[in-house]
């Protein structure tokens, strides 16, 4: 047993940190929302440069051949420096679907653009207040054309390809779709988090094609993983705001810091990201190499990490005090993005559910 | 990043569990099994004494004190075989086997060495652990039992508390302050004492539970020669951080956690199914379940860095707090989905005796080895790098206290 990242994680963790915490300052941030922009276009040409974009994209695809905790150290980055990138919807969601369920043509069409960033992706699962799963799911994919409307969908702004949840032959499909043709409708929603807009997609008569495997079930484990490194990111960023703050901050004489109340406040957040982090690991570790652990351990990552990032999303603002609510303090980001991971994919409880559905599996590693 | 053995440890665990499988049998307890404590620590004693003779008693103890010589990992995996019988273990051996053999191999003399430890490993000796006193718990080095100097001997006199099995032990690990003129953590010095030594009286203390496995032992013009002193005069503060470290950083495999608990909501009747359906119910053991498989990957990491020559510090701490505090709201819930008969089961009902008992003893384990507020203090201060707490007694002697 070796429970740690590799050195060569190490260092692209800190690749990683380093460029995106220079890029996406939050002055920069509250830039990008002032004018107005749908993303940080420049950062994603510079990023696809690096090869994160296609970390984990098979290297006869155009990428670097690279595991699932690899993929996890890049989106705890991301999620550490809050960014405005559509990485978790065309990276995490869209090409990971093509690579896990995709004909050879169809990864051979996008895999490819999608690693290098000429294409982006995004995943269309919800129908607004009508939900997602079973007989709430009303899109349909019939004789090569998709009809109906996918809402809320994230970063569907930017984005030229789309997987979509759709009806087809009576059961919930995997579709694949261009977004960048007549029968495609956008239109921009009031997005709680301003850095990952969301759209309605409205399909009429779409041109559109089956993905070859459907493993809808292995997708959402594989995203939830992921989305957990993200928000262990953000619940860092957090933490460490809130001890920054609360080290330069005095009050009745004395550094903020100072005051138990405070330290164990911030010492419980640094327990739950702790516990969230080592989840992620096993979730990242159990997605390349241990399957039949995926379920258990991803839907065990995704508890941790969102309460974890909800409590020191939360707690940063409130250690801020006043200055917390104002736009200028920066905790704002990380608030609304917490809430956006935290909502994203499914329940508190469908993940709960999931977990406890996955017993026997978690008790085979130790026989 | 690997869960899995790597073949050598895949190799050491077939060989732990075929002999385990081979000599644990015969020293297992059966379950619902109250033995009283001189039969649960002669069986405890016997199985010691059978690790000894099967080459794995002490796994990590380097081979020049008597011990196997293996690696952190190894003693994990045996750990977990281990756990996979009903074996009498218990703080009787424990302390022995993690404390005394630590402090006495660390700070101790080649002559301690010789005396101790052997028979130790064999399970010829218990061990308790005399630290604690009335005013001095989570302020561990306020301390009042002192020990004055005569001849080759020093004479000590105090009381000490929550001394767990010492009406069960041979010998105890003894701290005392030899030098009050001194602040509170220079004028300590450390011992062993043999619990036989006339002036030792061990009472039991009657716990909330109703049970009795926590003691206080006075001691009065009790004689300990110098022989007995475990490290230099003076430096008994450094032998106790050898002790907790030690403590905190157990190996996890023998905790009961949220599986029992899952497993007896899922087997009780509920409407027309069972507990577990409920989703209320489902939700708060999921999320409890996710947080311990978070606090097992932690430890796996924790591991990964002494293996390697690391000290996980403060770290070590938070895999304790997250589990008591835990444990105890589960088995409160466990409580509630037993119903009303969990306040009054009918005698022969022993899951639900046993039950009772988790949750009174669960509130222990959020006191012991570092109360929740100590540790959380630990990991604001050397982890995030906080300021620490307004201390009055810094640097002052301990007389002027």
């Amino acid at each position: 047993m070796n429970f740690d990242l590799s050195d060569e994680q190490k260092m692209l963790a800190e690749q990683a940190r380093g460029l995106l915490g220079e890029r996406s300052t939050p002055d920069h941030l509250r830039s990008l929302i002032e004018s107005g922009a749908e993303w940080d276009e420049p950062l994603w040409r510079e990023i696809a440069g690096m090869g994160f974009l296609g970390a984990a994209i098979p290297e006869e695809f155009g990428g670097l051949g690279l595991t699932e905790l690899d993929l996890g150290v890049i989106s705890e980055e991301m999620g550490r420096a809050n960014v405005a990138l559509p990485f978790f919807s065309s990276i995490v969601l869209a090409a990971d679907a093509i690579r896990l369920t995709g004909s050879a043509a169809q990864k051979a069409a996008w895999l490819p653009k999608l690693a290098s960033g000429e294409a982006v992706g995004t995943f269309a699962y919800v129908e607004g207040a009508g939900g997602w799963t079973g007989p709430a799911l009303k899109a349909t994919f019939e004789g090569g054309a998709l009809n109906g409307v996918k809402t809320p969908v994230a970063d569907a702004g930017v984005a030229t390809v789309a997987v979509v949840l759709a009806r087809a032959e009576g059961k919930p499909a995997l579709v694949l779709v261009n977004l960048d043709q007549p029968g495609v409708t956008r239109t921009r929603l009031d997005s709680f988090d301003q850095l990952r807009p969301h759209y309605a997609l409205t399909f009429a008569n779409a041109s559109a094609e089956l993905l070859a495997g459907q493993a809808i079930e292995e997708l959402f484990d594989r995203a939830v993983v992921q989305a957990a490194f993200e928000a262990v990111g953000g619940a860092d960023a957090c933490l460490t705001m809130a001890r920054d703050y609360a080290l330069e901050r005095a009050m009745f004489g004395r550094p903020l810091a100072s005051y138990q109340a405070i330290k164990h406040k911030l010492a419980d957040i640094a327990v739950a990201l702790e516990l969230a982090r080592s989840n992620a690991y096993f979730g990242g570790w159990a997605a390349g190499e241990s399957p039949d652990d995926l379920p258990a351990a991803a839907a065990a990552a995704r508890l941790t990490a969102i309460s974890a990032f909800e409590r020191a999303a939360r707690e940063n603002l409130q250690v801020h005090g006043g200055i917390g609510y104002t736009w200028e303090a920066n905790c704002h980001f990380y608030y609304r993005r917490e809430r956006t991971l935290a909502i994203s994919l499914g329940s508190r409880e469908a993940w709960a559910d999931r977990l406890i559905a996955h017993l026997p599996g978690t008790q085979a590693k130790a026989a | 990043m690997d869960f899995n053995d790597t073949p050598e440890e895949a190799a050491f665990r077939a060989e732990a569990r075929a002999w385990l499988d081979a000599s644990a049998p015969a020293h297992e307890v059966p379950e619902g099994v109250k033995l009283d404590d001189a039969d649960e620590v002669r069986r405890g004693r016997a199985w010691q004494r059978a690790l000894y003779d099967g080459g794995f008693a002490g796994i990590t103890l380097p081979k020049a004190l008597g011990g196997r010589g293996g690696t952190v990992i190894e003693g994990v995996v045996f750990a977990e075989e281990e756990a996979r019988h009903r074996l009498p273990k218990g703080p009787y051996m424990g302390i022995g086997l993690g404390m005394a053999i630590p402090v006495i191999g660390k700070h101790g003399n080649d002559t301690q060495r010789a005396r101790f430890i052997d028979r130790t490993l064999k399970g010829e000796l218990t061990w308790c652990q005399l630290f604690s006193e009335p005013s001095a718990g989570s302020d561990l080095a306020n301390l009042r039992s002192k020990a004055v100097r005569d001849g080759d001997d020093w004479i000590v006199n105090g009381q000490k508390v929550w001394s767990s099995w010492a009406h069960e032990s041979d010998w105890g690990i003894l701290v005392v302050r030899t030098d009050p003129t001194v602040p509170k953590h220079k004028g300590l010095t450390f011992f062993v004492v043999d619990m036989k030594t006339p002036g030792i009286e061990v009472r039991p203390i009657k716990q909330i539970s109703g049970a009795s496995d926590f003691n206080e032992t006075f001691l009065t013009d009790v004689r300990i020669p110098d022989a007995n002193r475990i490290g230099a005069v003076g430096e008994g503060w450094a032998c106790c951080m050898t002790v907790l470290m030690g403590e905190r950083l157990g190996s996890g495999s023998s905790k009961s956690g949220m599986m029992p608990i899952i497993e007896y909501a899922a087997a009780t009747p509920r409407g027309a199914g069972t507990a577990l359906d409920n989703s209320a119910v489902r939700l708060a053991l999921a999320e409890a379940l996710a947080e311990e498989r978070g606090g097992k990957y932690f430890e796996a990491r924790l591991r990964t860095m002494v293996s390697r020559g690391e000290n996980p510090g403060a770290l070590a701490g938070m895999v304790k707090l997250a589990y008591a505090g835990r444990q105890q709201r589960a088995l409160g819930l466990a409580m509630e989905i037993r119903g009303p008969e969990a306040l009054a089961p009918s005698a022969g009902d022993a899951a639900t005796h046993d039950l009772q008992y988790d949750y009174i003893w669960s509130t222990v384990m959020r006191i012991a080895g570092g109360a929740d507020e100590v540790l959380k203090n630990q990991i604001a201060e050397r982890v995030l790098g906080m300021p620490g707490d307004v201390r009055f007694d810094k640097n002052v002697p301990f007389d002027q206290l």
